[in-house]
């Protein structure tokens, strides 16, 4: 087991450039997730740790290694590709084996290992099936359980859940944590799927454009993203953003969204905001969550308002509604039973607490 | 690793087309350098006019009716319950899969001048016997006849698979937009196997074009050349008659069909590999 | 509704019991010359030039078949044939399999150039090189003291011409549709390239390289120029040659054994046709689907 550790990162194809320079310190015994919107470098990146890529500047470390010119093989990695990749001609007892085999480990010893991941991913009585004979979940275990068998110091993963149906994907994703959390080895996981990030990660990592915007755990990313682009990436349904100014209102600051709307901002972050009274490109930042009906006893910091729906969609725990403010297409998280519907005007709270202000230039959380 | 790959293809293939063009400017002897002598040469033969007019003849006829039978012959195959497919297919590709000299000789006996076994038949309805391969225009129509038995089965697989590809829905949309069975066949079948049509034809006009097995054994040229396509003619001029720099040359022709094939193929291929 | 549906019933009907009708006489046209070789190699001499009907066996013998298979010539034909053929899958396959594996996997300079070139060199016929591949080995002759002309074994270095590029061209294709995933989760589990290609892509591909053998194979034995042009000598002839100059003397054609002779080399790659029809079909569309 190991820290994996890049250093000023950097990969170019021809003249594009794919990853911008990126510093990652990952502990021993970490699960990482590597996540953005496809093309954003992280599947580059987490090739590069694996070797399949080669560095165009900056360093790789596993240990205290510098591993940049080592070949796959000798990195002592495992990964799990997105379609498996498990060789179509073998067992699962022989794909599982492979690795170990090429490297003349002694027959009862590659079965005692292969046995015990088998146990671990609970697919031993599938050893002397071939790829083909297995469902979906199932060849997805035996590609974890190939990297298992070869008890390396950093498991990869490439979007390991994106062939699987939905439900499969949410049985899987709670399967991976049970293996890390028995198997403690350092993991990087690549996923496009947030709230995959969000379950998995003890750290998660926003990827964008080829450098990291935020690194943070789940939490702190959700509830103090950095900039415009995780506090939208994170979340789902993604965070309203609505175009507005600061005004001093009654002694305070306040958010003017629409000549109707202004929401005042909580006082304790009215030092913080002052500068930025005279801003004229500023966006206001508030998770649907964070949009609710109105109650009969309202918090601190809640701000009531009223407005027409456009659209509302039951989900059953919930009803998500649509409507507009600032010419924005706003939403917002009612209880079902709160009477919503499409045409109708609706009163709904709005919790500034959760507020955020974004410099929209250059899409800094204020 | 693709070193032996590249040898075989330098040292036997590229060097000797090129050193045929060489060679087609030589002397018999091949020690004098006659510049176009020979092309001159053969342009002034008749024999020569006629082996362009038959080669094309030849290809071009023979290309448009395999595509004909193999494309009717695929559909009969793709109307019939899929069960049975299997069997009749078999039974239809067997002449491809005969070595074509072999193949050839069974027609070679089929035509024989004094035990026709299709003069027997004829006969037997009260038609006068055939002189098949004596009689020149018989004669190029058995070779025709020949090249297509042969390769007709080969487009009926290649477009029996093309038959398959096309999704069944598309057939089902048509005939809810109200295609009749032409229509679909017009405005679904044909586009839809296009490509697999186009390149088929070009390889099949190559290899016809280049065609030597079935005329070498059916009619060796005869009678007096009135069969002969450049492949059998350079044979028989080259080898024969051992003037390889005159066959050279004849060889040669088959060079610009050639080129104008392998560039349409390779247009092809490359626009399917750029949607790829 | 009920109307259209027992129409369009009936229409599928008629489409399929004309389509037998013409699949029946198309069989007719393609099984003729076969059957027809059949028919006479199982007559004696005597019947094949009796007034009698050709189309019927009144006095069926094996006589054809007991004199040919005991004829030392034929035998000579049938061996030379068979070693070419053996000798030339074996070469091409160990050409084309290593050159496939680096056009579809390897990026060098010039990879893509070679694999368009692999596909032309598919396109020039043989009937455009005998003659300066005849001249060549005079030449080498000539140089180097090795005869090359009437020799059998010349036979293989030839026919590669025809089996390597197309072999490599349907293999790079075979290989083409290999995920790229399995290469590098073998090399991740320890694999070089030597044993990807052996463990992973061999077997993976074992239907593609088993179609470009049936091809090779056939291929090589039917081949009738080269060995027309660069042999002559009775014991240097494979089957195609051998049958059409020897068993054809002047005019005098003993057609019994002249059938029997052709129908026993057709044999092979008949029975190779039967057993692996599948296989054989899918090399024969791979060439032009693939690409």
């Amino acid at each position: 087991m190991a820290r994996v550790t890049l250093r000023k990162l950097v990969k170019n194809y021809e003249e594009t450039p794919a990853v911008r320079g990126i510093d990652l310190d990952i502990a021993d015994k970490e699960f990482v997730v590597l996540v953005g919107p496809s093309g954003c470098g992280k599947s580059t990146t987490l090739r590069m740790i694996a070797g399949l890529e080669d560095i165009t500047g900056g360093e790789v470390l596993i240990g205290d290694e510098v591993v940049n010119d080592m070949p796959p093989k000798d990195r002592d990695i495992a990964m799990v590709f997105q379609n498996y990749a498990l060789y179509p001609h073998m067992t699962v007892y022989e794909n599982m084996s492979f690795g170990l085999r090429l490297k003349k480990v002694d027959k009862a010893e590659i079965a005692k290992r292969v046995e015990n991941a088998a146990r671990i991913l609970d697919i031993s009585e599938l050893l002397q099936r071939k790829p083909k004979q297995l469902s979906g979940g199932q060849r997805q275990r035996v590609a974890m359980g190939r990297a298992i068998v070869r008890d390396p110091k950093v498991f990869l993963f490439d979007e390991p859940l994106s062939n699987l149906d939905a439900k499969l994907r949410v049985q899987m994703r709670t399967e991976i944590k049970k293996v890390h959390q028995k198997v403690r080895t350092t993991t990087v996981y690549v996923t496009h799927d947030q709230v995959e990030a969000m379950t998995l990660a003890d750290r998660v990592v926003v990827m964008n454009g080829g450098v990291i915007e935020q690194v943070g755990t789940p939490n702190d990313l959700y509830h103090f993203p950095a900039t415009r682009f995780v506090a939208g990436f994170i979340g789902s349904p993604a965070m309203n953003f609505i175009p507005c100014r600061l005004e001093v209102a009654g002694g305070g600051l306040a958010a003017r969204l629409s000549p109707e709307i202004a929401f005042p901002v909580p006082h304790a972050r009215e030092a913080r905001y002052r500068p930025y009274l005279d801003s004229g490109n500023l966006l206001f930042g508030l998770r649907p969550e964070h949009i609710v009906e109105q109650r009969p006893h309202a918090e601190s910091d809640q701000h009531a308002f009223e407005v027409p729906l456009e659209v509302t969609e039951p989900m059953g725990m919930e009803t998500l509604v649509y409507f507009e403010i600032g010419g924005v297409e706003v939403c917002g998280r009612v209880n079902p039973n709160a009477g919503a519907q499409s045409g109708h005007r609706m009163k709904l709270v709005a919790d500034l607490a959760n507020m955020h202000l974004i410099d929209a230039a250059s899409g800094k959380v204020l | 690793m693709a070193l032996p790959l590249i040898l075989i293809i330098v040292l036997l293939v590229g060097y000797p087309a090129l050193f045929s063009i060489h060679m087609a400017t030589l002397n018999k002897s091949m020690e004098r350098f006659v510049g176009f002598e020979n092309f001159t040469f053969l342009f002034s033969r008749e024999t020569f006019w006629m082996v362009v007019r038959q080669s094309v003849v030849f290809a071009v006829t023979a290309v448009v009716f395999k595509a004909l039978i193999g494309f009717c012959v695929a559909h009969f195959v793709h109307n019939i319950p899929a069960k049975g497919q299997r069997k009749w297919r078999g039974m239809l590709l067997v002449p491809w899969v005969i070595p074509p000299a072999m193949s050839t000789l069974a027609w070679l006996w089929l035509f024989d001048p004094s035990y026709s076994a299709f003069n027997w038949i004829l006969e037997g309805v009260g038609i006068a016997p055939v002189n098949w391969l004596g009689d020149p225009n018989w004669a190029r129509f058995a070779v025709i006849l020949v090249n297509v038995w042969f390769g007709a089965p080969f487009f009926m697989i290649m477009y029996l698979a093309a038959l398959k590809s096309v999704p069944e829905q598309l057939y089902e949309a048509a005939a809810i937009d109200g295609a009749n069975w032409w229509q679909k066949l017009w405005y679904v079948t044909l586009p839809m196997m296009r490509n697999i049509i186009a390149i088929t034809v070009l390889f099949s006009l190559i290899v016809t074009f280049a065609n030597f097995d079935i005329v070498r054994v059916l009619t060796a040229g005869g009678p007096v050349d009135q069969t002969h396509v450049f492949a059998t003619w350079a044979f028989k001029l080259g080898i024969e008659s051992s003037d390889l720099p005159l066959g050279a040359a004849v060889s040669l022709f088959m060079f610009p069909i050639l080129a104008i094939a392998a560039i349409f193929i390779l247009r092809d291929i490359n626009q399917r590999g750029n949607e790829a | 509704m009920a109307v259209a549906r027992t129409s369009m019933k009936g229409d599928r009907r008629k489409a399929m019991i004309w389509s037998y009708v013409f699949l029946g006489m198309f069989v007719v046209f393609f099984l003729t010359p076969p059957v027809y070789m059949l028919i006479t190699s199982l007559k004696s001499n005597a019947e094949i030039s009796a007034a009698v009907s050709p189309w019927w066996i009144f006095a069926p013998t094996l006589e054809n078949y007991v004199e040919l298979l005991s004829s030392p010539t034929y035998l000579t034909f049938f061996r030379n044939s068979a070693l070419v053929s053996i000798l030339v899958v074996t070469i091409t396959m160990l050409v084309s399999i290593p050159a496939a594996f680096a056009l579809s996997r390897m990026k060098f300079w010039g990879s893509a150039t070679l694999a368009t070139g692999v596909f032309l060199t598919y396109l020039i016929p043989e009937t455009l090189l005998f003659i300066p591949l005849f001249k060549i080995f005079v030449f080498v002759h000539d140089l180097t003291g090795i005869e090359l002309i009437n020799r059998w074994w010349v036979l293989v270095i030839l026919y590669p011409t025809l089996t390597v590029p197309f072999c490599t061209w349907i293999m790079i294709g075979y290989f083409g549709s290999i995920p790229k995933e399995l290469d590098e989760a073998a090399l991740i589990d320890g694999a070089g390239y030597l044993q990807i290609l052996t463990k992973i892509f061999i077997p993976v591909a074992l239907p593609g390289i088993i179609a470009a053998t049936i091809f090779a194979f056939t291929v090589s034995w039917a081949q009738f120029l080269y060995p027309l042009a660069f042999t002559t000598s009775a014991d240097q002839l494979v089957l195609p040659v051998g049958i059409i100059t020897t068993l054809i003397r002047g005019d005098v054609f003993t057609w019994g054994q002249i059938m029997t002779g052709a129908l026993l080399g057709a044999a092979p790659p008949l029975i190779i046709y039967a057993f692996l029809m599948d296989y054989y079909i899918a090399g024969l569309t791979a060439g032009a689907t693939k690409g």
